[in-house]
């Protein structure tokens, strides 16, 4: 009975999900993914857009929070697009994924520049930029390490944040043809 | 290889898909267009608005089972086509619609008469091409007509700019293309054809329930074979109404929010569903929680987003219904034979449910019901007629009261449920088969809303038969705020106009108002010798309601048959 029940729940638990999705390189595709998106009701958490080794085949890597079941009705409406070819599920097991995020905080003191700076490289961050006012770090990880980062800066008072959203590559060899 | 301009590399490219029928209304943006089809063997059909365009390419679609292709120009003209393209995508419908667009140079400019149509119907497209050179053209066209016909079928826009449309260059017309990333044909697993059989054959009480796919695929004959040969009743959706012949032994007809009660009632007395081509709609299942519970669903569809979206299913066999029916009836043993105990008990339940609705349904009284005016409609026309319907009561009493006899001669718009679908779509069946009746089972309030196709209706002599269903009312809404409003009517009296025999003759067609069911019959009879378009007006009480019911949000078994 116990064990039903886990079983249950594991399906039914919302997991990260990175979906590597090799798409046309041409005008329009990025909206009718995004629009698929909102009309649909799917949640990402973030989405980049890169051109492949390939000019014409471009590379998305979306983030997702998302259950099982859902996550496949989402592989399957984008497998719908005409303009999508070709999609890998990913997860933290079987991808190199990263981040990279510059995060801007207030400096005025001198000692909390130094003490900013040196968190930034346990956390292997470079400084960007420093001013009288701010100092604004570069950290490249997954986005749990950014967060972790974000976590232990805060209250030093963060100005600006960019984040690139996650990029992705299946580990190991490669199997597919493109 | 010859040098054209784009836009005579647009007809010749149609011509080569062997488009017979443009549907379409011009304007500044596309008058490149319209000269070219000046020189095209391709018949250009002039609307009165473009929305009924739309409407005859996807009713020419539904029954030629073919590509309809429509023309409007950028703007206004290509909005006006919006609720056509929805409507069509709603229920699979290949149509091609072809706009102008305003010069390159004047994209983003908001130019006079722009609008990013690309953008406004990208939920409602399968796809969407706009060619840059003129080039480009005869590879899209023939992409377009690929990408609507195949797999689950769809609307494809192409949007092409006027310059473009001019732009003079020398064209290829391939004759063979590649979409990358679409693979619309996949074979079936007969892995899960092999379970699907099996729990088919173990199963006591099992049923069929025959969706759009089934029209879609032309599988009528497959279908029955199946049913027959191991004796399972059919329901269908309602877009599948008339996948599967009303009149045979085994036919239960519709289920749904206005379905039929005994196939309402039997399907959830089922011990295993078979869903062919079919979405498990909301309308249809009333709620996903409920129906089919506990029980074996299979599901045979074309397109892999359908399994699992509303409803998880037991076995999943994906890919062109007609070929997995056939894979299916080849896996059933040769000497398999039904356990006659069972099958009969099954059957005696089924003779058992239509008795007992049939005495439990109340009959509305009065000399003339939409009853028995759509009872009379199929005595006297013909099983190979094609029907249409409007949206709102009169669609639900055909649903209910007319009963398809030749599988693929009904349609409606079912997923949208757009009023003024009918009439032009019906213009488009007409098109599509010009040797048969075509009715349109219509509504007041939707008639009135393409009327003016009746001008098309008469003088491209496409003639077909408006058989209105006249409440004065809008009568489904009438009949909510009835149920579930207390009777206050908010917005829903048409108050007797048009008069639509008028209204009718003012354009050059026929028309008859009855006000009895001998001259409904005559009326009848009358419009199906001439050969000219005509309205039928067929006064009915406007508080007649549809029965039986299963109110939003609630299940099957939660049926009401009746006040
Ligand atoms: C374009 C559009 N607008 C509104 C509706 C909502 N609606 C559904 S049925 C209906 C009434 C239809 O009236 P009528 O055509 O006279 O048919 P009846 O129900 O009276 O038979 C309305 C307004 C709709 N389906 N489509
Ligand atoms: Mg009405």
């Amino acid at each position: 009975m116990t064990n039903k029940k886990s079983v249950f729940d594991e399906e039914n638990a919302n997991k990260m999900y990175i979906l590597s999705v090799i798409v046309e390189n041409k005008p329009g595709v990025l909206f009718r993914i995004t629009n698929l998106f909102r009309s649909r009701n799917f949640n990402i958490e973030s989405i980049t857009v890169g051109i492949t080794e390939k000019p014409d085949l471009s590379r998305m890597t979306i983030t997702t929070v998302s259950d099982v079941k859902t996550l496949e009705q989402l592989v399957k409406q984008l497998q719908k697009l005409i303009d999508v070819i070709q999609i890998n599920v990913l997860n933290k097991e079987n991808a190199v994924y990263r981040e990279l995020a510059l995060i801007k905080m207030n400096a005025k003191d001198p000692t909390t520049r130094i003490e900013i700076a040196n968190f930034a490289s346990i956390y292997r961050g470079n400084i960007m930029d420093i001013s009288n006012e701010t100092i604004t770090v570069e950290i490249i990880g997954t986005p749990d390490k950014i967060d972790a980062f974000k976590n232990l800066v805060s209250s030093y008072g963060i100005i600006q944040v960019a984040r690139t959203g996650v990029s992705a590559l299946p580990r190991g060899a490669v199997d597919d043809d493109l | 290889m010859s040098e054209m301009s784009g836009a005579a590399a647009l007809m010749a490219a149609l011509e080569k898909e062997k488009v017979e029928f443009i549907f379409g209304l011009p304007g500044g943006a596309n008058l490149p267009i319209y000269d070219a089809l000046v020189d095209s063997k391709i018949r250009h059909i002039l609307v009165r608005h473009e929305q009924s365009a739309a409407h005859m390419a996807d009713g020419y679609a539904r029954i030629k089972r073919k590509a309809g292709v429509c023309f409007a120009t950028s703007g206004p003209g290509a909005t006006n086509l919006v609720t056509g393209i929805a409507t069509a995508y709603a229920d699979s419908s290949p149509i091609i619609a072809v706009t102008g667009q305003v010069a390159l140079p004047m994209i983003g400019k908001d130019a006079f008469q722009e609008t990013d149509i690309i953008g406004v119907t990208n939920p409602c497209t399968k796809y969407a091409f706009q060619p840059r050179v003129a080039s480009e053209i005869p590879e899209m066209v023939k992409k377009s007509f690929y990408i609507a016909e195949s797999g689950r079928p769809g609307p494809v826009l192409v949007d092409i700019p006027k310059d473009v449309q001019q732009q003079i260059t020398r064209m290829e017309f391939p004759e063979y293309i590649k979409v990358r990333g679409y693979n619309p044909v996949v074979d079936a697993d007969l892995s899960e054809i092999n379970k699907a059989c099996e729990m088919l054959l173990k199963a006591e009480k099992p049923i069929i329930m025959a969706g759009g796919g089934v029209i879609l695929s032309g599988a009528f004959s497959e279908l029955q074979a199946l049913a027959e040969l191991l004796s399972i009743p059919v329901v269908t959706t309602f877009k599948g109404k008339g996948a599967f012949p009303e009149n045979h032994q085994l036919a239960l007809g519709p289920i749904g929010m206005h379905g039929h009660a005994e196939a309402n009632k039997m399907v959830l007395e089922a011990d295993c569903i078979l869903a062919i081509g079919a979405r498990f709609s909301d309308r249809t299942v009333g709620r996903f929680d409920e129906f089919g519970k506990d029980i074996n669903v299979i599901h045979f569809d074309v397109d892999p987003a359908e399994i699992g979206k509303n409803k998880s299913v037991n076995a999943a066999v994906i890919g062109d219904v007609k070929s997995s029916l056939r894979s299916l009836i080849k896996l059933i043993p040769k000497n398999f034979k039904t356990n006659e105990e069972i099958t009969k008990l099954w059957m005696a339940r089924k003779r058992e449910l239509v008795n007992y609705y049939e005495d439990s349904i109340k009959d509305y009284s009065r000399e003339i019901t939409a009853k028995k005016a759509l009872k009379k409609l199929r005595e006297l026309l013909p099983a190979e007629g094609i029907v249409t319907t409007e949206v709102g009561q009169c669609q639900m009493w055909a649903s209910l009261h007319f009963d398809v006899i030749s599988p693929g001669t009904f349609f409606s718009s079912t997923g949208l449920g757009t009023m003024g679908f009918g009439f032009p779509a019906s213009i488009g069946a007409k098109a599509a088969k010009t040797d048969v009746p075509v009715v349109d089972i219509a509504g007041d309030g939707s008639f009135n809303m393409t009327e003016n196709s009746l001008a098309v209706s008469v003088l491209e002599e496409l003639p077909v038969i408006v058989f209105l269903l006249n409440n004065q009312m809008l009568g489904m809404v009438a009949q909510w705020q009835r149920t579930f409003y207390n009777r206050r009517y908010s917005g829903v009296h048409q108050r007797n106009c048009p008069d639509y025999c008028k209204l009718a003759e003012s354009y050059g067609a026929q028309a008859f108002r009855v006000s009895s069911m001998d001259e409904l019959d005559k009326a009848i009879k009358n419009s199906l010798k001439s050969d000219i378009a005509t309205v039928i007006d067929i006064p009915i009480d406007p508080d007649e309601d549809v029965y039986p019911f299963v109110a939003p949000g609630t299940g099957l078994k939660d049926m009401i048959i009746g006040a």
